[in-house]
């Protein structure tokens, strides 16, 4: 009876989790949801994917397009707002729901926004900060040296920058080597990329030259737009860097193609 | 000044083939915001002092026209002339009309923002005077004939090269080769010199107007301001009307994030304050001083939603550390004033059709807003106006409109999860051995630039529910 009840116990301490895929991990990158997953599993979290999510609203938002942004914004909030928390592998996500969306909304589903907020957590943040338990990780089947890319939502909304060195250099015992001008854009800045291609194709130029210059063999990083616009430039320069997200690198999902590379 | 924002895509790659441009662009990319950090993790109160100014600016603003009575009243009090001007010509006809009482023929000008909004040097010269800037930068830049390419350094986009080449054009240098930097700024001042001893009418503007004592204050590292202020027999101060503060403390609160954010120095070379005419015991100073408040449109901005804007104290941290202006320079943003605080001031002086493209040469990073002494929330007004965009309808058809074909999928999500898988599959079919796409239809922005990385082989959607099947089998 005793012994029940501490099960009980213990599975009513686990943390109910809904994760956000983002629309450019499902579209692009799967493995990097499907790796995110199982670390919050192996932190202990009870992960729930709600089927219905699509996309967040940044592009629309960032557009200035906030009539279509709102509707999204608020298809997103009723999705998540059940959970104990909401994680998603996305600093850029993470920025519009806990930044953005209380800025777009009124009256209550902007209370309902803040709370939403309140619960909502980029991935490294989540398994750094909050989870509690580490997952283990998985040894990684070589150690190559890795450069982290700081995305700029998620370094400047959301304060995130120690996190993913920490993770990397405790559960992979890799030390980040740093790149120069770390704070600067990579140029990615959803539609502005296409937008103003040439501008874009500097900034995101420099950022793989700095990126290069560390010897790093992995550029890993947070944010799929971040990571898709250098990986293509690496292709396009034809560039022997791997370009990876953080969640493949814990997960030691590292002998898959990188991004932009064939199999 | 004229305006050429709409053509700023034309512009920016102009500027990015101008590789000696860029190259000094990238070393200001790297040593502004150097300087800056160092400045301000050596000054601790920083953080706390720019929550106090920036409530100071608030309530100044709130009660503008109260302070601005307050500073008319003292500055008359100081024996000042105080003017309104509406708008730009309004400026410039008040200024013309001074000069002309006075018979002056030489105008010395200080670096003055307000007065490059209003073109006045053009107006002042067109009516037949000399008038002669007298920052090194400002000074260099009307030689060449250009205009400022950065708010607090004009000619930045100018090597020392250039600058030879211009002055060994524009000045009788004889044998003289002028080698060296100071070799150049020893020219200038010689040249300077001579003017400031002749103008019959100094010029400067303002960093602050303090309501309590009707003086104003302005920051110089060459002290030209004061040359300008003290040596010719009149002086009149340019600026607009959203600098006043309550009081002289504000003004020097405000000085210690200006100076740190604009240079890097915790202080400039010259601070100074004017207070009005020289007085019967002054041995030196104008006898005549104007002060010329301009509006134009600040009123209304005020009333309007982007009124945090007239809280910019022009420092141009947030010129240094864009990661836009870092790549395409001054000239690109097609007007006075360029960069974050820029895009979103052109449009609300000049007027959104004309400029476009200013509000969208943003990522969003976040960077202007963070380092700005002001706490303005430059990226929020930027996409603020290209929502105005998107509501007026001025931006380009197929973005809004695939914006929207987006947004109405992404609500219904059976539906956007068969269309993507469909899309995605294809992709991924025809990138998979190559792992990107050096070109695609419908990405020309995209890859002109950098390959499109191919997706894997499904979307996550198609894989999870095709686990849950699984797992319910």
């Amino acid at each position: 009876m005793r012994e029940q009840n501490q099960e009980q116990t213990a599975a009513a301490k686990r943390l109910q989790v809904a994760f956000f895929v983002t629309c450019l991990a499902d579209l692009f990158r799967p493995s990097v949801a499907f790796a995110s997953i199982k670390l919050l599993e192996q932190a202990g979290c009870d992960v729930t994917v709600p089927l219905k999510q699509t996309c967040c609203g940044q592009p629309a938002y960032n557009s200035g397009d906030y009539e279509s942004a709102i509707p999204m914004a608020q298809q997103v909030i009723a999705l998540l707002e059940w959970a104990d928390y909401v994680v998603l592998p996305s600093g850029s996500c993470a920025g519009m729901i806990c930044h953005h969306y209380p800025k777009l909304l009124d009256d209550q589903w902007r209370d309902r926004a803040l709370q939403l907020a309140a619960k909502t957590f980029e991935l490294t943040v989540f398994l750094n900060d909050i989870a509690g338990v580490k997952p283990q990780g998985k040894p990684l089947s070589r150690f190559p040296t890795v450069a982290y890319h700081d995305g700029c939502a998620g370094l400047r909304e959301l304060g995130i920058k120690e996190q993913p060195r920490n993770l990397l250099r405790e559960m992979c015992g890799i030390e980040v080597s740093e790149l120069q001008q770390s704070e600067a854009c990579c140029g990615f800045g959803g539609t502005f990329c296409a937008k103003m291609p040439e501008i874009s194709g500097k900034m995101v130029g420099d950022k793989l030259s700095n990126a290069m210059a560390t010897g790093a063999q992995i550029l890993a990083g947070g944010d799929l737009g971040c990571l898709l616009n250098i990986a293509g430039r690496a292709r396009r320069e034809g560039q022997n860097i791997e370009v990876r997200h953080i969640a493949e690198l814990l997960c030691n999902e590292i002998d898959t193609p990188a991004i932009g590379e064939g199999s | 000044m004229e305006q050429h924002s709409d053509s700023f895509l034309d512009n920016a790659s102009a500027a990015l083939k101008n590789t000696e441009q860029a190259k000094r662009l990238d070393m200001i990319a790297v040593f502004a915001p150097q300087m800056r950090t160092a400045a301000v993790a050596g000054f601790k109160e920083f953080d706390a002092l720019r929550d106090h100014v920036k409530r100071i600016r608030q309530h100044s603003l709130d009660h503008l026209e109260h302070y601005l009575g307050q500073f008319e009243h003292e500055a008359v009090n100081n024996g000042n002339h105080v003017h309104f001007a509406r708008d730009g010509e309004d400026l410039n006809s008040i200024v013309l009309d001074i000069c002309q009482q006075h018979d002056a023929r030489r105008i010395a000008k200080g670096k003055s923002m307000v007065t490059e909004e209003t073109s006045l040097n053009a107006f002042l010269q067109r009516a037949g005077l000399q008038v002669m800037e007298t920052d090194l930068g400002e000074y260099i830049i009307q030689q060449a004939g250009e205009t400022p390419s950065h708010i607090v350094a004009p000619a930045l986009h100018k090597s020392a090269d250039e600058i030879r080449q211009l002055f060994q054009a524009k000045h009788d240098l004889g044998a003289r080769e002028l080698p060296e930097t100071v070799d150049l700024v020893g020219e200038a001042r010689q040249v300077l010199r001579e003017h400031f001893l002749k103008a019959e009418v100094g010029i400067i503007g303002a960093n602050a107007l303090i309501a309590e004592n009707g003086y104003s204050m302005l920051v110089t590292n060459e002290g030209n301001g004061d040359l300008c202020a003290n040596l010719p027999r009149v002086l009149i101060v340019c600026t607009t009307i959203d600098r006043v503060l309550p009081l002289a403390e504000d003004a020097t609160a405000m000085l210690r994030l200006l100076v740190r954010s604009a240079t890097g120095q915790s202080q400039t070379s010259y601070t100074s304050f004017y207070s009005g005419p020289r007085r019967e015991t002054d041995v030196d100073g104008p006898l005549e001083t104007h002060f010329v408040l301009l509006d134009n449109k600040r009123s209304e901005i005020l009333a309007g939603d982007y009124r945090e804007m007239l809280e910019c104290i022009r420092c141009g941290a947030c010129l240094n550390h864009c990661p836009i202006y870092t790549s395409v320079g001054g000239h690109a943003y097609g007007w006075v004033y360029p960069g974050p605080m820029g895009s979103v001031l052109t449009p609300l002086l000049t007027s959104l059709e004309q400029s476009q493209a200013l509000p969208n040469a943003c990522t969003s990073c976040g960077r202007c807003a963070e380092v700005c002494p002001a706490n303005i929330p430059l990226p929020d007004l930027l996409r603020d106006l290209r929502h105005e965009e998107s509501v007026k309808k001025l931006s380009a058809p197929r973005w809004r409109f695939g914006l929207k074909a987006h947004a109405w999928l992404a609500r219904r999500p059976s539906m956007y999860h068969t269309v993507t898988a469909i899309a995605i599959n294809v992709l991924h079919l025809l990138g998979r051995k190559r792992g990107s796409f050096s070109r695609l239809p419908l990405a020309g922005g995209w890859t002109s630039e950098r390959d499109f990385p191919a997706p894997q082989a499904k979307t996550f959607m198609q894989l999870y529910k095709a686990q849950i099947r699984q797992n319910d089998e």
